[in-house]
């Protein structure tokens, strides 16, 4: 039974999910405080090609190498988010501008690719990577066996981020303030509360998650580096926090469907299936994505209506004469 | 005697090309209602905002109950009790009335750093039976009107303990009836020993409220005066710097003359894909002013939109001198002869880097231009023309209209929309923003282009201009337009802005 395609489908859509998960929460974080960036991919090749580094190059036991490495990629993705976060908070830049040009320069054949290369880190498996932590025993359980019980703990981790973030959003005084930023700063800013840190913060964490999410690629759903080995993962990203009407909740159920996505083909191949060139839109998914958030993104009457916040793409310029 | 609970000395503000505060002495004590009256423009919004920390002063000291102060953030300010209620709302409109209270609290509910929305209700709701300031706590700030979202400013400086709550123009978004409201809750909030600095420029308003005035022109206090002492005469004599003359109409229209515009039942959907404007039907005469007046946000725009051709009607027709004009095609409502002169005048009305010869030309360089090109030199010439019949401030025809200030470029506007001698001119809050000079002007302009036989649509918020020119006035609510019997009964218009038909 728990070789059934819905069974397994259902499993692997967690797992291939788990990166759009962290990188759409990270973009979540920081859309609700008003900051578009599209450098999601961008941040995650950096991530991934960091995170990858660090196994390869810390000879120490699993667990501290796999903690290293989500640390340094989480870093390398709040330094990347940092870029843009100066150029559009401080210097007022258009944000789909800089997002655009952080995911250039950063991305495949940019940054990543550059990094990956002088590290020399292709054509080897990962030293180290994140495994099912539960025993073999209990991921034979029937339907909950594989789809929770056989899961890497970056899945875990990813559980509890959906659940702080809702919380944090939905019932603290800073989630409550950064939401507040998010719709109206003016009034934010006259409430005493300072929108500037509050973007800065968000932004960055928001680089951290979508570094992490890159990392989680490169350390436990393929466990190598090549370029672009995101494969436009930060596009689709970024169009769940749309299609998730900016919540956490939301988002895990829709990262889990487009993970679900990912492995449709593979799955129906290995079962002999033929339904077309499914292959062929399952690959063209992310260019899709692309465009869908271009065009939402540029259109303020779309964002309005699946209600973005209200500031969402804006700086904001405390009104002088 | 106590000391006062503001004292502002020498305080001075400068924004480049600008002094908008010249060394001004504002002073108020506790329990009283302090008037700040000026022009717009005069730095009654400036010396507020250096009050609530949102500007700092170049020059001065600022005493609050004698201890001397100095606010660097908006957050300093409310820590030392002063609130504000601003001209345009800062309000998240998507959160709840009780979230918008314990934004950024450090005193109530709000201070934990977990927030539980039951308790803030309770609190809100007690405030709000205290002061007569009723609204829904858990109601979202977008579902109320924009009368009770002003209750949820005040509500807000009162929750965070403000002793001294300044009101940037309180009435301007207000019916006669809300404003009656308000004046009793400033009265109460005065009584219980806050300091309330209103904020206006509409004379009859503060002869009601407030206990002393201060009159502020071009960055300057002039005098404080005791409100029982002074006169509205008095009063509009300090502010403008000399006496002003009222421009009133008496009604004069031929019953008989030819109808210029009629529309008859339009439908128009608004920015927001909703329903503006509900099965609008009018008819305009040959000479003469109908005023439209309404809360902003009922469908005026949007109505004067669609007749403009700038808007697509949903349905219905808008005939010029019998001739159906189509549909949602702003050329063909000009070439039809209607002028518009919009709400948004730098925005709509011109383009702002273009030169104001380019501008006025915009509407008639079809007809003006040697093929495709154009007549520079006659477009010059023509510019110079008006800046000397309209008495426009600038350079020359040369200078672009994003640097003239707001009276000129209404001033270019309005000579555009003029020299094209229009069947019909739709003016949507020409007068906003404007100084009383500018204001006089604008309504000359007006009335001569209904003596030139134009039926002039004026919509505007401010009551005042809608008696002194109408030959009737219509309200606008809720996207109906119903026409008010008595066209100079302030009652009966109040009432059917909120609307009421009166019976």
């Amino acid at each position: 039974m728990n070789n059934s395609l819905l069974i397994v489908l259902i499993a692997s859509g967690v797992a291939y999910g788990t990166p759009l998960l962290y990188a759409a929460l990270g973009e979540l974080l920081a859309e609700r405080s008003g900051v578009l960036n599209l450098g999601v991919e961008g941040m995650m090749l950096v991530g991934a090609v960091m995170g990858f580094w660090t196994v390869q190059r810390l000879h120490t036991n699993t667990g501290v190498a796999l903690a290293a490495a989500i640390l340094v990629a989480g870093l390398m993705g709040a330094l990347m988010a940092s870029i843009h976060a100066f150029l559009v908070i401080t210097l007022r830049a258009s944000q789909i501008v800089s997002g655009l040009a952080l995911t250039i320069f950063a991305g495949a054949v940019g940054l990543s690719s550059y990094l990956g290369n002088d590290l020399n880190l292709a054509d080897s498996p990962a030293a180290h990577t994140f495994n099912a932590v539960f025993p073999k025993s209990m991921q034979g359980w029937p339907i909950i066996g594989p789809i929770v019980f056989g899961q890497n703990v970056l899945v875990y981790i990813s559980w509890g981020c959906v659940v702080g973030i809702w919380l944090y959003l939905s019932r603290t005084r800073p989630g409550l303030n950064v939401r507040a930023v998010g719709e109206s700063p003016a009034a934010a800013d006259t409430m005493g509360i300072n929108v500037t840190r509050y973007r800065y913060t968000h932004t960055l964490v928001g680089g951290a998650f979508a570094g992490v999410a890159g990392a989680s690629i490169t350390l436990a759903i393929t466990p190598q580096w090549v370029d672009g080995i995101t494969g436009g993962a930060g596009w689709i990203a970024i169009a769940l926090v749309i299609f998730a009407f900016w919540r956490p909740e939301l988002c895990l159920v829709g990262a889990y469907f487009f993970g679900a996505l990912q492995a449709l083909a593979p799955q129906l191949q290995a079962r002999d299936i033929n339904l077309g060139p499914t292959v062929l839109w399952t690959n063209a998914l992310p260019y899709v994505m692309t465009i869908v958030v271009l065009v939402i993104v540029s259109s303020g009457t779309a964002r309005s209506r699946l209600g973005a916040p209200a500031a969402l793409g804006n700086a904001y310029i405390r009104e002088e004469r | 005697m106590d000391a006062p609970a503001v004292s502002m000395r020498g305080v001075t503000k400068r924004f480049p090309g600008v002094v908008a505060n010249d060394s001004v002495d504002f002073e108020a004590a506790p329990g009283e209602v302090h008037a700040l009256l000026g022009e717009n423009g005069a730095g009654k919004t400036t010396l507020s905002h250096i009050l609530t920390g949102l500007y700092r002063p170049d020059e001065g000291q600022i005493a609050l109950y004698g201890e001397p102060v100095e606010f660097n953030s908006p957050r300093e300010a409310i820590d030392a009790g002063v609130g504000m209620v601003h001209q345009h709302f800062r309000l998240v409109s998507r959160f709840t009335v009780a979230e918008n209270l314990v934004l950024g609290d450090r005193r109530g509910a709000g201070r934990n750093f977990r927030i539980d929305p039951g308790a803030i209700a309770t609190q809100v709701r007690e405030l709000g039976e205290r002061y007569s300031l009723a609204v829904d706590p858990r109601a979202r700030i977008w579902q109320l009107s924009v009368g009770e979202q002003q209750r949820v400013e005040i509500l807000k400086a009162l929750y965070q303990e403000a002793r001294i709550l300044i009101l940037d123009e309180p009435t301007a978004v207000l019916t006669p009836d809300e404003a009656d409201t308000l004046f009793v809750t400033v009265r109460k909030m005065a009584e219980e020993g806050r300091t309330v600095i209103f904020i206006s420029h509409k004379l009859h308003e503060v002869m009601a409220v407030s206990d002393r005035v201060t009159v502020l022109r071009a960055g300057k206090a002039l005098a404080t005066v005791r409100t029982a002492d002074a006169t509205p005469e008095s009063l509009a004599e300090l502010m403008v710097g000399r006496e002003i003359v009222v421009v009133t109409r008496e009604g004069h229209v031929n019953p008989e003359s030819a109808p210029v515009l009629e529309v008859e039942d339009l439908w128009a959907d608004g920015d927001r894909g909703t329903v503006a404007v509900k099965g609008v039907s009018l008819t305009l005469r040959s000479g003469e002013i109908a005023a439209v007046a309404g809360v902003a946000g009922n469908g005026q725009r949007e109505l004067a939109e669609a007749i403009a051709g700038l808007r697509p009607c949903a349905k219905g027709v808008v005939r010029v001198k019998g001739k159906a004009v189509h549909n949602g095609d702003a050329r063909a409502a000009f070439q039809a002869g209607i002028g518009y002169v919009p709400e948004d005048r730098l925005g709509t009305g011109l383009s702002p880097t273009l030169s104001i010869a380019m501008n006025l030309s915009l509407k008639s360089f079809r007809r003006e231009s040697l093929g495709p090109f154009l007549r520079l030199h006659a477009m010059r010439d023509k510019a110079a023309d008006a800046i000397r019949t309209f008495g426009i401030k600038a350079s020359g025809p040369e200078q672009e209209t994003d640097e003239l200030s707001g009276g000129n470029l209404q001033k270019v506007v309005i000579s555009r929309e003029f020299s094209a001698h229009p069947n019909v001119l739709i003016a949507a809050s020409p007068t906003r923003g404007l100084d009383v000079a500018a204001v006089e002007q604008v309504h000359s302009y007006l009335l001569d282009a209904a003596e030139e036989g134009a039926g002039v649509l004026l919509i505007s918020e401010d009551l005042d201009e809608i008696l002194a020119l109408n030959d009737r006035v219509l309200v606008m609510y809720e996207g109906t337009l119903t026409e008010a019997d008595d066209r100079s009964s302030v009652a009966e218009i109040g009432l059917r802005m909120a609307g009421e038909t009166p019976s």
